[in-house]
């Protein structure tokens, strides 16, 4: 009923309007910086949003992930479905907790998430999570206080169109986006970003640097 | 409907007086939009293309505008296929009451709410209130304004009025938060406790929407805190109200405004925050999504051929931020939930001009709200093409009050003056002899009666004895003579 009136308004506002121009796509949708200047950006811009970043080597994964965890002093960490091992396998010192469908209340006890991502953006220092493997469901990243989030350096691209690009499957599959960067923050208190809010307050990042030519 | 938060609506001048003379919230205002004006112009510098980039937003949102009705039954459509809900509001009482229907449904007395300004412009919180239904706001500055029981300044920020001594004094006073300083970090943990319980356990959200993609059916909320996420993935009920306007049709078309709107609204080259959904997701955030389409004014705004480009706004309040008059009046004085340059033009064009008419005066036409859009609306153009309106429609009113309006007389009076040069040279010698009684000193500083209100902020420099002509037929005569001779 209110959709034809709607749509009856709409009809008779445009009956003699215009045909609209078409759009130019003049702004840029590739990056043109090498892939060492893009991943250089996504540091910056990253630590920038009070993020931590660690860089490690393909070998080094699950020492550095480990190392990083310690310094923490998390005692419970959530481990979403297809993380691969070697990011969990040197960890001690504290409960791995698997989503066996956790409530908000139980999410909300654990300390903490590690989690890989579907794509990085280095204009932006944005991580995207896609609910695919090793990511979890949306709460996961959410309800925990400590956020840890492995990027491999392939995965990061330099601009926020190529990003938009690499998501088109997820999203012509209906699978939730989130786009993530730095930890949860405010400007509500005078204009000026304060860290800490709603979201994980600390957010850490270990971007795994494959060796550059192979 | 009664609303706490409705002020009586008085013409802009008038609503302008108190917040003038209010210098703690001029310094705040001062501070803030002052701070965010310095980033913004930082990071849009950053972008080589942000040229190209206001361009095409602009041509996206003239698109979505132009084929609006076939965008929205795609949208439709695929929310639909996706597993979700869609209702169509033509206004404020249709909106509210599908929404109250699918809280009352769940059995809920309690919503989280992200913030929304679609929500705010139904009250929809006094429409749940009166039902007995309370909406929690979750975003800090809304959070802000539901415990001071005031209505928001700002688009982005509704607190910006409120510096962080009178923010700690609130909590104290409302959250029993007695150890509190005015650490801005502070005060948002303060937040992050009082509202987690909430988040935890109430189970119906309500959000608005920034965009949503035809295309595929899926829904955006842009937002800092984490709220937002909070009240889109924890609950199992959500219900988004957006407005019509809101649409676009591609994913790849959000790739120009992901860049848009974060750079142009809190500085950042990313919010937080970004989430996007698509009807519902099998062990993945809410099992029944509802998408509430809002009209109520919306496609009176698409009728006016030059005030259409209104519903280009993505609500980044830039325009706000830079405007001479906001960072003086703050936002009350414009008595809408939609403030600042854009207020002016939406407002009014939402009532059909039947309201918030002093708002299109409300600006110097300076054009920095123009500078600053990042979809490059018009603002300047819209606001006088609207004061137009207003004229035009005093002229053609059959009330008395608007017919025999002073402004109307003496503006027709002038028309038919102007018309011939005897009838302004008339003119022109009465108001030599007339200005008399006022001239001190060559300036005339004091008018009297209706003229008094133009003459307290001016100084008027006095007519000259002769004016040109008289002066230049005095010249002509003895040249004249001369040929003639």
């Amino acid at each position: 009923m209110s959709k034809d009136v709607i749509l009856n308004r709409i009809r008779s506002a445009l009956a003699h309007a215009p045909d609209a121009p078409e759009v130019p796509r003049t702004y840029r949708q590739q990056s043109q910086q090498s892939r060492d200047a893009i991943l250089h950006e996504f540091i910056d811009i990253v630590t920038d949003y009070k993020a931590t970043l660690i860089q490690c080597s393909p070998a080094d994964v699950s020492t550095a992930i480990a190392k990083q965890l310690n310094t923490r002093a998390l005692s419970s960490l959530l481990i979403p479905e297809g993380l691969p091992d070697s990011y969990t396998q040197a960890l001690t010192g504290m409960t791995l907790v698997k989503d066996n469908n956790l409530s908000a209340l139980e999410l909300n006890g654990v300390d903490g998430v590690i989690t890989a991502c579907a794509v990085a953006i280095a204009q932006t220092g944005t991580l995207v999570l896609d609910g695919g493997a090793g990511q979890g469901r949306r709460a996961l990243t959410l309800v925990p206080d400590y956020h840890l989030c492995v990027v491999r350096a392939g995965q990061v691209v330099g601009l926020v169109p190529e990003a938009v690009e690499a998501l088109e499957p997820a999203m012509q599959a209906r699978r939730p986006l989130t786009f993530i960067s730095g930890p949860s923050a405010t400007s509500d208190i005078e204009l000026s970003r304060v860290e800490g809010v709603h979201g994980p307050r600390t957010l850490d990042i270990v971007l795994i640097k494959e060796s550059v030519n192979a | 409907m009664a609303n706490q938060h409705e002020l009586p609506v008085v013409p802009f001048p008038v609503a302008a007086n108190a917040p003038l003379q209010n210098a703690q919230l001029r310094k705040n205002l001062g501070k803030a939009t002052h701070a965010i004006r310095a980033k913004r112009l930082a990071l849009t510098a950053e972008l080589p293309d942000w040229q190209d980039l206001r361009e095409a937003g602009k041509r996206i949102k003239a698109d979505v505008m132009r084929h609006l009705d076939t965008y929205l039954l795609q949208l439709e459509k695929n929310v639909i296929a996706a597993g979700g809900h869609v209702h169509w509001a033509a206004d404020a009482a249709d909106a509210n009451r599908i929404a109250l229907e699918l809280v009352q449904a769940t059995g809920s007395s309690e919503v989280i709410k992200v913030k929304s300004m679609t929500t705010e412009e139904i009250h929809l919180n006094d429409a749940l209130a009166s039902a007995g239904i309370q909406a929690i706001e979750t975003d800090l500055a809304e959070l802000i304004i539901q415990l001071a029981h005031e209505p928001s300044s700002h688009i982005l920020v509704p607190a910006i009025h409120k510096n962080r001594a009178e923010i700690r004094e609130l909590f104290i006073r409302t959250l029993g938060e007695e150890t509190l300083s005015d650490n801005p970090a502070e005060l948002a943990g303060a937040a992050r406790r009082y509202l987690r319980e909430k988040f935890l356990s109430v189970k119906v959200g309500i959000s608005g929407a920034n965009f949503a993609v035809a295309d595929t059916g899926s829904v955006c909320v842009v937002e800092s805190e984490g709220n937002g996420r909070m009240c889109t993935t924890l609950p199992d009920t959500l219900i988004s109200i957006m407005g019509i306007e809101k649409l676009v049709p591609t994913w790849r078309d959000l790739s120009v405004f992901l860049q848009l709107l974060p750079r142009s609204s809190t500085g950042e080259r990313m919010n937080p925050y970004t989430s996007f959904w698509t009807g519902v997701h099998d062990g993945d955030g809410p099992r029944t999504f509802h998408l509430i389409l809002l009209d109520n004014g919306r496609t009176n705004v698409l009728k006016d051929e030059v005030g259409r480009q209104a519903l280009h706004c993505i609500r980044c309040s830039a325009c706000l931020n830079v405007c001479p008059v906001y960072e003086r009046t703050g936002g009350h004085a414009y008595q809408s939930v939609y403030p600042g340059p854009i207020g002016a033009i939406l407002s009014p064009q939402l009532k059909d001009m039947h309201a918030h008419t002093s708002l299109p005066y409300a600006s110097s036409l300076c054009g920095a709200c123009f500078d600053a859009c990042p979809v490059k609306i018009n603002i300047p153009e819209v606001l006088v093409h609207l004061r137009g309106r207003v004229v035009a429609d005093k002229q053609a009113s059959d009330r008395l009050s608007d017919k025999f309006a002073p402004e109307n007389l003496v503006m027709q009076a002038a028309a038919k003056v102007f018309l011939y040069p005897h009838r302004y040279e008339q003119a022109q010698r009465l108001g030599q002899v007339a200005q008399t009684p006022f001239v001190r000193k060559g300036v005339i500083k004091h008018l009297p009666g209706p003229l008094a209100g133009w003459s307290a902020v001016r100084d008027t420099k006095a007519m000259p004895k002769e004016s040109f002509r008289q002066w230049w037929r005095k010249r002509e005569k003895p040249a004249s003579k001369a040929t003639h001779e």
